[in-house]
């Protein structure tokens, strides 16, 4: 069961701000993610590799192709890179302080 | 960066001590290596130097939804080369993680690192064990703005994303460094070795070479380790040494008082020598590593391992062992002559330059260590007949290439003729050395300027032994002090021979005929 704590934990780490009435519904909807995720343990897979890669767990995929030539490839205009941003200073994105 | 097998940090046997003990530093290095490719880590950007902000972006770099990054294979080919070099052991398949944390440089809310499959692990460099060299990719630059009053009420930061996703290698060692000078001078072989394998540019001052240190203290003779602090970005070989020094100090007077060292990250602030909290053991960081979805595993084959081992050229450190068991160099000399390449290459061409009569190559390496590279403004050793002294000079914060004799006009032909011609005793060494300083001016061919000079040694015949006898006549209250049995004393009298014949006369020689004039 993930907790209260856990939670308010994760959800500093993520940034975000819960409201008071919203930790405890939150706590119970990770809860039922992880149970239903924590059935896999009933299976026996020993002897099974993790799969952290689909494609990389297929023995038709040759990986050692997954790599790209150092070769250069055009950089975005930077009025293109910046148009989406919400505020721009000096050719840059602008952002609050991190120190502040 | 902090990684998943990491240092314990239980307090000493016995809790902390109360009396003012002796402590032992333990100290371990994170060193981050800027790779010396063309594009990003994971996109084809091309690396910025310099550029305007925010014009070598793409839309992986910047972060944006649906992009997919893919590793670029020379960053996996130079940190191969990286871990052959270190003599680590090469993982056949390596895995991305990524290192969750929210922070404005990091647009995707995470770094693409590595995590418990590193692509290399084991291996050392010198006396120091090597833990494991991963690949990762650089954050964004942040540039402080200040109160400026352009965000109402808050200050502000600008992010140029030209420097995100730059390949990095990060190398981490064991905790075996015990002294300040020690982890610099250790940083310093790491650089070197670095920059002969032309993996980076390893410049310090331009951040393609950052280290971090790790730094614990425990009691004299204790084997556990105590709790360790993490020294941010201390980026010159002097704030190193500085740094580490005064971190070392803060903790001690910790251990004194009777209190507990607290594990956090801090910062070193060159200018007011002083040691700050980066983050606080409440915010230590909780990064969540899990397998990047979006790469692929990186498997080496073999193709790639034989392009790897190529590319390793002979190391400083085994540059130095071979002048030793080939030459049988000086351990010094020939750890003077490796750390710094260009010294190495100049001897080598010197002693491959067919010089008759040839040099003898201990001869040849303390001509060029010692009387050439500091003449040419260099950091090579004061010259020291004896062979003693430390072995390796002080260098400049930025490797001190201003030294390089190939390019003074001193060719590598020329000096070994002069020393082949000394150590035949055609010429003495004050001669010598006029000989040198003449190279250095003019350039030309030694030989002829010993004839033209006149500064052929005089051979030990009558010429001399008439000099010595005068000398001794002149000097009579030193030439009794020698017959007496003060050796010392022959000073005056082979001072004199040698300001009459210019420094041609040969020393040894010299001495010889004085004492035989003397009887003694």
């Amino acid at each position: 069961m993930i907790g209260r704590d856990e939670v308010l934990h994760v959800a500093r780490l993520a940034r975000l701000a819960l409201a008071e009435e919203e930790i405890e519904p939150m706590a119970r909807e990770l809860s039922a993610v992880l149970e239903h995720v924590e059935r896999i343990g009933e299976l026996d897979l020993d002897g099974v590799q993790p799969t952290s890669h689909v494609v990389a767990s297929s023995s038709k995929v040759d990986v050692t192709r997954a790599l790209r030539p150092d070769e250069p490839r055009p950089c975005l205009p930077r009025e293109v890179a910046l148009a989406q941003a919400p505020a721009v200073s000096d050719g840059g994105f602008l952002v609050p302080s991190p120190q502040a | 960066m902090s990684e998943p097998a990491t240092t314990p940090t239980q307090p000493p046997e016995g809790g902390s001590p109360k009396q003012k003990d002796s402590y032992e530093a333990v100290i371990g290095l994170e060193i981050h290596v800027q790779l010396a490719t063309v594009t990003k880590m994971f996109c084809g950007c091309e690396l910025s130097f310099g550029e305007p902000p925010n014009t070598r972006t793409c839309p992986v770099c910047l972060g944006l939804p649906g992009s997919l990054p893919v590793a670029n294979a020379h960053a996996v080919h130079l940190g191969l080369v990286i871990g052959l070099a270190l003599g680590c052991e090469l993982a056949p398949r390596s895995v991305f993680h990524r290192k969750n944390y929210f922070y404005p440089d990091l647009p995707k809310g995470y770094q693409i690192s590595q995590y418990d499959e590193p692509l290399c692990r084991g291996g050392a460099l010198g006396e120091v064990r090597i833990r494991r060299v991963h690949l990762e990719e650089d954050a964004a630059k942040l540039i402080h703005v200040g109160s400026s009053g352009r965000i109402h009420g808050s200050d502000a930061s600008i992010v140029d994303f030209n420097r995100g996703g730059t390949p990095l290698a990060e190398i981490v060692t064991e905790p075996d460094l015990r002294t300040p000078e020690q982890a610099s001078e250790w940083l310093k072989l790491l650089r070197t070795t670095l920059r002969q394998l032309g993996v980076s540019d390893v410049n310090m001052e331009e951040g393609s070479l950052r280290c971090d240190a790790n730094i614990s203290l425990r009691p004299a003779c204790s084997a556990e380790l105590g709790t360790k602090t993490e020294l941010k970005n201390v980026n010159s070989f002097r704030f190193i040494e500085r740094g580490i020094r005064a971190e070392i100090a803060r903790q001690e007077r910790i251990l004194h008082a009777g209190r507990q060292v607290v594990q956090e990250t801090l910062h070193y602030d060159p200018a007011s020598d002083r040691i700050t909290s980066l983050r606080s053991k409440e915010e230590a960081h909780d990064y969540r590593y899990f397998p990047e979805p979006d790469l692929l595993p990186v498997a080496i084959d073999q193709h790639m391992l034989a392009a790897a081992r190529q590319a390793l050229s002979e190391l400083p450190s085994e540059r130095a062992a071979r002048f030793q068991r080939q030459l049988a160099l000086s351990l010094e000399t020939a750890q003077l002559l490796s750390f710094r390449s260009e010294l190495g290459d100049y001897f080598e061409a010197a002693l491959a330059a067919g010089a008759d009569p040839a040099p003898p190559a201990q001869a040849l390496a303390n001509w060029v260590t010692g009387e050439l590279a500091p003449r040419l403004g260099g950091y090579g050793r004061e010259h020291d007949d004896r062979g003693g002294g430390s072995a390796v000079a002080d260098e400049p914060v930025d490797g001190g290439v201003g030294g390089d004799p190939v390019n003074s006009r001193v060719t590598p032909a020329a000096l070994a003729a002069l020393v082949g011609m000394t150590a035949a005793k055609q010429v003495s060494v004050g001669a010598a050395r006029q000989v040198l300083d003449r190279l250095i001016a003019e350039g030309g061919d030694p030989r002829a300027i010993v004839e033209a000079e006149g500064l052929a040694a005089m051979d030990g015949g009558d010429e001399l032994a008439a000099i010595v006898a005068a000398a001794i006549a002149a000097n009579a209250d030193a030439a009794q002090r020698v017959r007496e049995g003060n050796a010392k004393a022959v000073g005056p009298i082979v001072g004199q021979v040698m300001r009459q014949t210019r420094g041609r006369a040969d020393g040894t020689e010299v001495a010889r005929l004085v004492n035989e004039q003397l009887g003694v």
